[in-house]
């Protein structure tokens, strides 16, 4: 690969476009903030809610319904969805990453519904009012940001509540709060319906951005978001360190998102071939999870503590 | 305050594994009565507090608090009933959030939790009061993690909030017996004054004989699932490590073999 081929203009111009796409991503990611890191459930549904949002989106808009109200269309979908999970894990009793599959797989089937039996169902900027597009990028950023922000101050004023509490210590440790009082399985139910409203609502916005909605366009959205998820807070706390509160790892989530998408950008520039994209992120969020485990072992270790007895 | 009638539970039922735990256990608690129990490992002590807890539910008879029925209950429903106390400290509280979040989330035991805000000031200014009584330097580190607290101040913090929304019952299970002997005879003070001051009926699992005569008003001994010996009062007052020992041996046929009652 020669670089001095490459040129640096184009990769500028790509930027502000890269960002809107990390923003709305970054809003996708905070739903997996929710499941993964306050939950700790493993959930993989969003691959399939993340669809079932552009579409539902994308198809009210085509036959008439303003963006906004379609948008919350998505969010409804995408929380009935995460119902369904939910079920499937607390009446069920299967198991977190299993009762995500199933809903994901059968997502795909329900998206494709929903399409119209289609795989792709465009929807252009020209005809109907869109909440974002790519060909207004200043707008998209704009909306974005606004969206993203309004949805961090709610999400760090519902955490904060009783409600919020409880679902922050199902968490932690789900014995203590049986003990007291909290029925944990309603609570679980409740944060996989909002995790997955929030991420058929960032499905809704992406669909729009990019003119159209595809059944396959959530595949691998788990592995962005969690790459999100985990490149905001290495950053946010090699940033922030011990004032990193929850109002800032909210941020930083999308900031992660934002960050990846400027990463994504880069490569493509650098015209490694866009099947090689899902490697990379994969290889990202592996190195990403591995660093944090790996510095502590290493701080920690059998080997080390047997060169320091001989000494 | 509490009933037991005929409690029965069997695990892995139709396994090669079952194990009857309880068999028939029948207990009448006054209010404020303070018992403990103790009876060597395997005993069925644990298991009687996570019936009345509702871990599980009982495969036999009917629980009975303050004349309402929770054999029906989940355990959730019943926690507005109970405080509880763990043996493992790390069991009771939630590590990653602050102090005054789980004492927070324990003031708000048994009732609705809705939009409101998760603690309000005017509460930690209560805690802070609280937790100032411990005297463990625990009130200046209000938006402290619990997971940075040691096991006995923990221990301290979960017996706090056991006791923050008055419980009809409380439970300890060996709430002590992971703390070093220091730690451990704090933690136990604590509890004397907070059941004495709340009056509260509370039933307390121990392996140290001393304390189980020591400390409330009556003890009882469990064996093989049931209750094999229950003592109140002065008589209990008079009690020797002695007498318990020779109940026990009478009780498991001379073949005592318990190196951790013997400890004690
Ligand atoms: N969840 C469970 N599943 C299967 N068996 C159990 C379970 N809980 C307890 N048991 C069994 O029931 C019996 C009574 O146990 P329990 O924990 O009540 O004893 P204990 O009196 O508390 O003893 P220790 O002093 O060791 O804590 C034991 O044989 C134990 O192995
Ligand atoms: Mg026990």
């Amino acid at each position: 690969m020669n670089l001095l081929a490459l040129d640096p203009m184009r990769l500028f111009s790509a930027l502000p476009g890269n960002i809107a796409q990390g923003i709305i991503w970054g809003i996708m990611a905070i739903g997996v903030y929710m499941t993964f890191r306050l939950l700790r459930f493993s959930d993989l549904s969003v691959d399939g809610s993340f669809a079932t949002g552009g579409a539902v989106a994308v198809m009210l808009i085509v036959s008439g319904v303003p963006a906004p109200l379609a948008m919350l269309a998505a969010f409804g979908a995408g929380l009935l969805a995460g119902l369904v999970t939910g079920i499937l894990h607390t009446v069920f009793g299967i198991p977190d990453i299993l009762a995500g599959i199933l809903t994901q797989i059968a997502l795909y089937s329900i998206n494709l519904r929903i399409m119209g039996g289609k795989a792709n169902q465009p929807v252009s900027v020209d005809k109907y009012s869109l909440a974002v597009s790519l060909r207004n990028i200043p707008k998209a950023l704009a909306v974005g940001a606004v969206l993203a922000v309004v949805l961090i101050v709610v999400l760090y004023w519902f955490f904060g509540t009783e409600k919020g509490s409880s679902i922050r210590a199902t968490g932690c440790n789900p014995a203590m709060s049986m003990a007291q009082g909290i029925n944990i399985n309603s609570t679980k139910v409740l944060t996989l319906a909002l995790s997955n409203g929030l991420v058929g609502f960032a499905g809704a916005l992406l669909a729009q951005y990019q003119g159209f909605a595809d059944v396959n366009m959530g595949r691998g959205a788990i592995v962005i978001g969690l790459a999100a998820v985990i490149i905001g807070e290495v950053i946010g706390e090699a940033l922030a360190g011990k004032h990193l509160n929850f109002f800032g790892r909210l941020l930083f989530v999308v900031v992660g998102g934002i960050i990846y998408y400027i990463v994504v950008g880069v490569v493509l520039w650098m015209k490694m071939p866009s099947n090689d994209l899902k490697l990379f992120t994969a290889i990202i969020v592996a190195v990403f999870l591995a660093v944090p485990y790996l510095r502590a072992k290493s701080q920690n270790s059998y080997a080390k503590a047997a060169k320091k007895g001989v000494k | 305050m509490l009933e037991l009638h005929n409690i029965h539970k069997t695990f892995n039922k139709g396994t090669i594994n079952e194990k009857p735990a309880l068999c028939g256990v029948n207990l009448h608690l006054n209010p404020g009565d303070f018992v403990t129990i103790i009876g060597g490992n395997g005993a069925g002590k644990s298991t009687t507090l996570n019936a009345i807890a509702g871990v599980w539910p009982v495969d036999e008879g009917s629980i009975v608090i303050d004349g309402e029925t929770i054999t029906g209950y989940p355990e959730y429903k019943r926690a507005r009933l109970l405080g509880r106390v763990f043996q493992d400290p790390m069991t009771g509280t939630a590590a990653t959030m602050e102090i005054g979040e789980n004492l927070a989330l324990a003031a708000r035991r048994g009732q609705k939790r809705g939009l409101r805000w998760g603690i309000t000031k005017k509460e930690r200014e209560r805690y802070y009061e609280m937790l100032k009584v411990l005297d463990l330097g625990l009130e200046d580190r209000m938006t402290s993690k619990v997971g940075l607290l040691s096991g006995g101040q923990r221990q301290a913090l979960t017996l706090l909030m056991a006791s923050l929304q008055k419980p009809k019952l409380l439970l300890l299970d060996e709430h002590t017996a992971a703390l070093d002997p220091k730690t451990a005879a704090k933690v136990l003070d604590l509890t004397n004054n907070i059941v004495t001051e709340n009056n509260l009926t509370t039933m307390m699992v121990t392996h140290n004989m001393k304390d189980a005569i020591r400390m409330g008003n009556r003890l009882i001994m469990m064996h093989e699932g049931r209750i094999i010996y229950d003592v109140a009062g002065e008589e209990k007052k008079k009690l020797h490590v002695s007498d318990l020992l020779e109940k026990f041996e009478q009780a498991s046929g001379g073949e005592f073999a318990n190196d951790r009652m013997m400890l004690s």
